[in-house]
């Protein structure tokens, strides 16, 4: 007997899946990855594979425990991880990338509900704890390898990240030679995967033309030079933070001018804490603030349905 | 004026170069009283009754409806309980035919001289809309408002579907003549004839056979799904927004189906009524696409048949486009007025359903600026203030979302849930 499939239209559907965007921004971290293993050694791969499987494990032992259906296949986990992981040190103990770890899967995310129910971004708060409650080993920056000379003294030389000591050269910031966490230091790496994303149609521009844009609009203003708006633009976390997380689809603006407002509002905040905060880079906590104001955004920023009247049923 | 967004899909339109082909009557019909959008029929004939083709089995007093007549000549056989593909039961009468398709011998020209008769005359025809929504066509000539567009919509966005296509190439000259009574009768000054640009066979014959007429203009389209939705129609050829809650006469327009519009002026030449469909019979489980002319109530898999189908291959089986049609449970089920297309298909991959990841492909490609997740979640809550607040009446399940959505949310389907849940009390 024929099996004849009943189902609600429509019958035929885009190939894209939930799995696939998480694939595609993983690959899109690739040359960033690559990147920070170049500059700062095998430790490096050590401590991105660290990240990624320990987090795979925390959401499948969470949901096992929870009694809810298996979500490591859907991607979301790995993407964690690695981005966690491109936020540390590469000095960072292992246990502490552990603790970040659980904290950003189990805490931020699945105590929510899951995928698409968490209102920050894992990994950024994540950071932001390990940040403000270890602070030493998370700002035990070193000089990478490629600047150090010997490839095997990593751990020999200390360094600060580029914003505090304010000496690397523009080329530098590109190529990512400079001390840093793993992944944000290679600027050139971050925005060919970024660009790749766009082009693929995963991420909007709006979101990172705008952070970017405001932020250098204020340093500008606030400095009146261009290299410093250039510096700016290629140090810290700004690359990794307006591509990869800034454009979190869970936990951003759904429409194109909440994705604007967001952008502009990651920018001024990123300024602010840069000039006039305690902590020298400001990105995740930029982030982390509009986060928590995107339900807000999106609440304002509802588009006008086409021949809707206002009268019937509308607010 | 902004464009309304929609997506780019793959045309599929294999049957844009098949010519209608008339089956041979088929042994028996199956004939449904419910092939409308309205109150259904209640069958005017009795068992072991002779029929012949174009005599009304099926009437109703109520206005918002439309008659039904045999499409073969023969024998009532059965008057049964027929499930639709909503699930809801009406009444259907089965005619064995006796191979002759012997005309009903009272059918003639009907009258059409004045705006009452032509109104008359279509109301007997037993005409809906052939685009696949059965609206019944003697209830949208009456519009109340003065109206000043007369739209056609050849749009057929829908991939697959040929119908359309072919009807215009065939029988522009039924549709042009068609057009002309019809602004003629409801004093209509101008009308836009709307295709979509994949099919410029279609543009070309009917502008070489309206080009006397400067109140009638081919408007190509776009090949943008859903061009052809009625209040996309209306806005990308005239500018007019039909609000919420409003007929598209409200808004001085009426929009009529191509097919419909050809079938009509037949039926003024012939007096014969709405006993047969023209549809596209295609899909991947199809040795030989093509596009047929049947008796309505022909069985599905007769025609399927025919057109070579390989059954145990298909997965789904499809009555209308693959966008908006219905899934259909079995081959046996009968082709009615509103079947402008079935389609056989063996791909049933299955999708992953994962949580909303709120990536916005959903809003982004709602024609009409909606929601969707949104208003998915909201009927979940089974949450009226909030649907209300998203304008859920809107939408027009025209299937965007779903197609687009990467976690293969359920969306078209809670909306349609959520539309009945906010009819009910």
């Amino acid at each position: 007997m024929n099996k004849l499939h009943i189902a609600a239209s429509p019958h035929i559907r885009d190939e894209m899946s939930t799995q696939k965007i998480m694939i595609l921004v993983i690959a899109a971290l690739m040359p960033a990855a690559a990147a920070s293993v170049i500059h700062f050694g095998w430790r490096a791969l050590v401590l991105l594979l660290f990240c990624t499987f320990f987090s795979m494990a925390c959401e499948g032992l969470c949901r096992q425990i929870m009694k809810r259906e298996q979500t490591i296949s859907d991607g979301s986990a790995a993407l964690t991880g690695l981005l966690l992981a491109m936020n540390l040190p590469v000095t960072l103990p292992l246990w502490q990338a552990a603790l970040g770890c659980f904290i950003a899967i189990v805490i931020v995310k699945q105590l929510f509900g899951g995928l698409g129910q968490n209102f920050a971004n894992p990994a950024i708060t994540a950071r932001i704890v390990l940040m403000v409650s270890l602070t030493p080993s998370m700002t035990n920056w070193i000089a990478p390898r490629t600047t150090a000379g010997d490839a095997f003294s990593y751990d020999a030389v200390s360094s600060a990240t580029p914003l505090v000591s304010g000496t690397a050269s523009i080329s530098e910031l590109f190529w990512g030679s400079t001390g840093g966490c793993l992944g944000e230091t290679c600027a050139a790496a971050l925005l060919f995967g970024g660009l790749f994303l766009i082009f693929m149609g995963i991420i909007s521009p709006v979101t990172p033309l705008a952070f970017l844009g405001t932020l250098a609009a204020a340093v500008f203003l606030e400095t009146g030079s261009m290299n410093d708006v250039v510096y700016h633009l290629l140090s810290g976390g700004l690359l990794l933070g307006a591509f990869f997380m800034a454009t979190d689809y869970v936990t951003t603006p759904i429409t194109a001018k909440g994705k604007l407002i967001f952008g502009i509002g990651c920018g001024l905040l990123t300024f602010l804490i840069r000039f006039y905060g305690s902590f020298p880079e400001g990105v995740s906590f930029a982030i982390l603030l509009m986060n928590i104001l995107t339900p807000y955004i999106d609440k304002f920023t509802m588009s006008h349905p086409f021949g809707a009247v206002s009268g019937r049923g509308a607010k | 004026m902004r464009k309304l967004n929609g997506i780019r899909l793959a045309h599929a339109k294999n049957t844009a170069g098949s010519a209608f082909i008339t089956l041979p009557p088929p042994q028996k019909v199956l004939i449904p009283m419910s092939m409308h959008m309205g109150v259904p029929c209640e069958p005017a004939v009795k068992l072991r009754q002779q029929v012949s083709v174009g005599e009304c089995i099926g009437t109703s007093d109520a206005f918002f409806s439309a008659d039904i007549h045999a499409s073969v000549s023969g024998t009532v056989t059965a008057i049964t309980d027929y499930r639709m593909a909503n699930g809801s039961f009406c009444k259907a009468v089965e005619i064995t035919s006796d191979g002759l398709m012997t005309p009903y011998a009272e059918l003639k020209a009907p009258p059409c001289s004045t705006r009452e008769e032509f109104l008359a005359a279509v109301r007997r025809s037993g005409a809906v809309g052939l685009g696949g929504a059965g609206f019944p066509t003697h209830v949208k000539l009456n519009p109340k408002n003065k109206i000043e567009f007369l739209i056609i919509n050849a749009a057929e966005c829908e991939p697959y579907i040929t119908s359309d296509d072919r009807t215009m190439q065939e029988k522009q000259t039924e549709i042009i003549g068609s057009i002309r009574r019809v602004m003629r009768f409801l004093d209509i000054p101008e009308c836009f004839i709307g295709v979509e640009n994949n099919k410029p066979d279609a543009i070309r014959i009917l502008t070489e056979c309206a080009e006397k007429d400067d109140s009638i203009t081919i408007v190509p389209l776009p090949p943008v799904y859903p061009q052809g939705a009625e209040k996309v129609l209306i806005y990308n050829i005239t500018g007019r927004i039909v609000q919420e809650g409003q007929l598209p006469s409200d808004q001085g327009v009426i929009v009529m189906n191509v097919s419909t519009m050809a079938f009509l002026e037949e039926y003024f030449r012939t007096g014969m009524p709405l006993v047969s469909r023209s549809l596209t019979i295609d899909g991947d489980a199809i040795g030989k696409p093509c596009n047929v002319t049947v008796p309505v109530g022909t069985s599905i898999r007769e025609v399927l048949e025919y057109a070579q189908c390989r059954f145990e291959d298909v997965r789904r089986l499809i009555g209308g486009g693959p966008m908006m049609g219905a899934g259909l449970p079995s081959f046996d089920l009968p082709v009615t007025k509103t079947n402008n297309a079935v389609l056989a298909l063996t791909s049933d991959k299955p999708a992953v359903t994962t949580a909303c990841i709120r990536c916005g492909r959903c809003v982004n490609v709602c024609p009409l600026k909606l929601m969707p997740t949104a208003m998915e979640q909201a009927y979940r809550r089974r949450d009226k203030a909030e649907l209300e607040s998203l304008h859920m009446s809107l939408c027009m399940l025209c299937g965007c979302c779903s197609y687009v959505c990467p976690a293969n949310r359920p969306l078209v389907e809670s909306h349609r849930l959520a539309r009945d849940f906010m009819r009910q009390k």
